[in-house]
């Protein structure tokens, strides 16, 4: 099962890849990656809204399709929402399985499909003049795009 | 039926979510899509082809040609940016 968590507070790498691994000896990668708030253009903080009801249920569908597609023994997904300054991380998105492969692919699908399938919006707040909506960019959904293809 | 908005649509229209009595005739997404923007000269504007106004109905993306039926929540909101 998939562990998935939408929530305000920071999370704890250690702790999570502690809890994704615990009385298990069969796993033999575990791949994690994690998405922090960056410094771009003279960026104050970064607001991330989402859709409540739907973002832990797309998140959990995203989670099925990784764990169908690869050998996970386990995953999970963290996403942060509300006021985030630069420096802090955003999102974590851990990936265990046997062997390497498994976990390096699905943790990039899992990412690339996050950030075009799962109902998040950031806002930016600039040091200086109004803040501003982040918009889409066509280069991730060229990366989403291609784990469309059958299952690698 | 409940009509939510996200991001830039809610600051544009001013409001979170509204109740809107579905029309005889309005049976998709682009359907409804197209009713909102009668609503007022902000909805007409926010709603307009080209904006890239995505849509989720019950929870799940949905496109213009997907059914809506009273009863259903329906949200519109710009291409997501998470990650």
């Amino acid at each position: 099962m998939p562990t998935i968590r939408v929530q305000e507070a920071p999370f704890d790498v250690a702790a999570e890849m502690a809890a994704l691994t615990a009385g298990r000896t069969d796993i033999g990668a575990l791949a994690s990656f994690t998405g922090i708030c960056r410094v771009d253009d003279g960026l104050a903080a970064m607001v991330l809204e989402h859709y409540p009801a739907m973002t832990e249920r797309a998140l959990a569908r995203i989670a099925d399709q990784a764990m169908a597609r690869w050998p996970l023994t386990g995953c999970t997904v963290i996403h942060r929402v509300g006021r985030l300054t630069p420096g802090e991380p955003i999102v974590l998105v851990l990936t265990a399985s046997a062997h390497r492969q498994a976990a390096l692919e699905a943790c990039a699908f899992l990412m690339d499909w996050l950030k075009t399938k799962a109902p998040f919006w950031k806002r930016e707040e600039p040091r200086e003049g109004p803040p501003r909506w982040v918009e889409a960019r066509d280069s991730d959904e060229d990366a989403a795009a291609r784990w469309t293809s059958p299952a690698g | 039926m409940k009509i939510l908005y996200f991001a830039w649509l809610r600051e544009r229209l001013g409001r979170a979510e509204e109740e809107v009595a579905l029309p005889p005739g309005v049976a998709t997404v682009g359907a409804l899509m197209a009713h909102l923007a009668t609503l007022s000269p902000a909805h007409a504007e926010a709603l307009a082809p080209g904006r890239g106004v995505r849509c989720a109905v019950n929870l799940d993306f949905a496109g213009p040609d997907h059914p809506v039926a009273e009863g259903d929540e329906v949200a519109f909101f710009p291409p997501v940016t998470g990650g």
